[in-house]
């Protein structure tokens, strides 16, 4: 059913928060095995792009595609094959770690996931049935995280992953994505900080933020 | 079917744990008809002509009480972005934190309404109609709230908005099933008002995910 071996493509992307042009002309292709950095300044659109990717908004202009299927035909397919980490964790204080990441597991279908080796590539074991509102922010950062090794999607879209992580924590999570991509998985990242991804494909998306002419004509 | 199961399963054990919403739900019903009898004086004629209607406009506002959090927390947190990314489509997925809603607010509220019968002095025989409105109509409460409580995401004073927008989608629920309490009583049969009771849920079931769900896509943008 997923096609593991086509690229994922965006074709002249636009993308518009009301009124506002937040980029325009963008295009990329993410190929399996692939990764794309995306950098730039506060509100150039990273996170837009982020959850224009995952199909929660949909582009003002262009089109994603994935191998040859364009998403929109088929959005329930896309999101079983992706996983969006978003800047917010989504934890709630009253579950513990392990019912937090079954439930996330359990929404995506999956009734057996990986919980334990979920909970040690993040070395959360030791917290795992504790209430999640004693969890530090940087404890709650890799649970989120943790639901990338619970359940296994090609497409991975992490929106800022390291805020909040110590140095241990983000050699973690970069290990865990060389074994995703190596796996043939794909990532798009966005980030303001230093993340070490070897061969990663890098998008400065302040490069694509709409000139005044177009501002004028597109916010009319 | 496992995501819809681990949505209901979620919400539920939320609402229950730490006594969380049920126990302030079922506080909140059991005082606002208690202060009735206070407020309207000890004459038993009075009350028990108005009783039915006091207990289930106590209802529907206890009911009221717990939908803001119906989709709140979940907006606020980002969970929200992993229920629409999820196996489920939005539709079930209102389905089910409804039915999660109805489990920890309305079952609970038509299991106590019994005794609170006896706090308004209603007619012992009328108490099974009483329930079994309650069991039939509070469905209705939580799924034309989750059109609210949907609608309201975002907002600043949700809670105060949330009533303005419910409490007269809740007028038909309420008028049928304090009706049928009242029907039963003076003895002319209570089937019709409960029959219309039925419709009002069913045609909730039918209609409010769609509405709610819209309104989530909308919220999400």
């Amino acid at each position: 059913m997923i096609d593991i071996a086509a690229d994922l493509i965006g074709e002249d992307l636009a993308c518009r928060r009301g009124e506002c042009r937040v980029f325009a002309g963008l295009s990329f292709s993410l190929p399996p095995g692939g990764a794309l950095v995306l950098t730039g300044a506060n509100g150039s659109g990273k996170t837009s792009l982020l959850r224009l990717l995952a199909g929660l908004i949909s582009p003002a202009a262009g089109r994603l595609v994935w191998g040859s299927a364009p998403i929109e035909h088929d959005p329930a397919t896309h999101r079983a094959r992706l996983h969006y980490v978003g800047h917010q964790d989504g934890v709630k204080p009253d579950l513990t770690p392990r019912e937090t990441l079954a439930f996330w597991a359990a929404l995506r279908g999956f009734r057996t996931p990986r919980l334990d080796e979920a909970l040690g590539a993040f070395a959360l074991a030791p917290v795992a049935d504790w209430p999640c509102r004693w969890l530090s922010a940087g404890q709650r950062r890799r649970l989120a995280l943790a639901r990338l090794c619970a359940t296994a999607a090609p497409l991975w879209l992490l929106d800022e992953p390291i805020s909040a992580l110590d140095q241990d924590n983000q050699t973690r999570l970069e290990e865990v994505i060389v074994a995703h991509r190596a796996d043939g998985g794909r990532v798009v990242v966005a980030t303001h900080m230093p993340i070490e991804i070897a061969a990663a494909a890098r998008l400065v998306l302040d490069d694509f933020a709409p000139t005044d002419e177009d501002a004028t004509v597109g916010g009319g | 079917m496992t995501a819809f199961i681990a949505v209901f399963g979620r919400d539920l054990r939320l609402a229950l744990r730490h006594g969380g919403d049920t126990g302030l739900v079922l506080g909140f019903f059991v005082l606002a008809v208690v202060l009735f009898p206070l407020g309207v004086g000890p004459e038993p004629g009075v009350l028990q002509r108005i009783g039915a209607g006091i207990v289930w406009v106590a209802a529907l506002l206890a009911a009221l009480l717990s939908l803001d959090r119906l989709f709140q927390a979940d907006y606020q947190d980002g969970g929200l972005d992993l229920l629409a990314l999820s196996d489920l489509s939005l539709e079930l997925t209102v389905v089910a934190k409804c039915a999660a809603h109805w489990t920890a607010s309305g079952l609970p509220l038509t299991v106590i309404s019994p005794v609170l019968a006896f706090a308004v002095d209603l007619e012992p025989e009328a108490i099974p109609v009483l329930m079994l409105s309650l069991l039939i109509g509070t469905p209705a409460l939580s799924l034309l709230g989750s059109v609210g409580a949907a609608l309201s995401l975002g907002a600043r004073r949700q809670g105060a908005l949330l009533s303005l927008l419910i409490l007269p989608l809740y007028i038909p629920p309420l008028v049928f099933g304090a009706g049928a309490v009242e029907t039963s009583l003076t003895g002319s049969g209570a089937h019709a008002h409960l029959l219309i009771l039925g419709a009002l849920s069913l045609i909730s079931v039918a209609l409010c995910p769609w509405a709610s769900a819209a309104a989530l896509r909308q919220a999400l943008e």
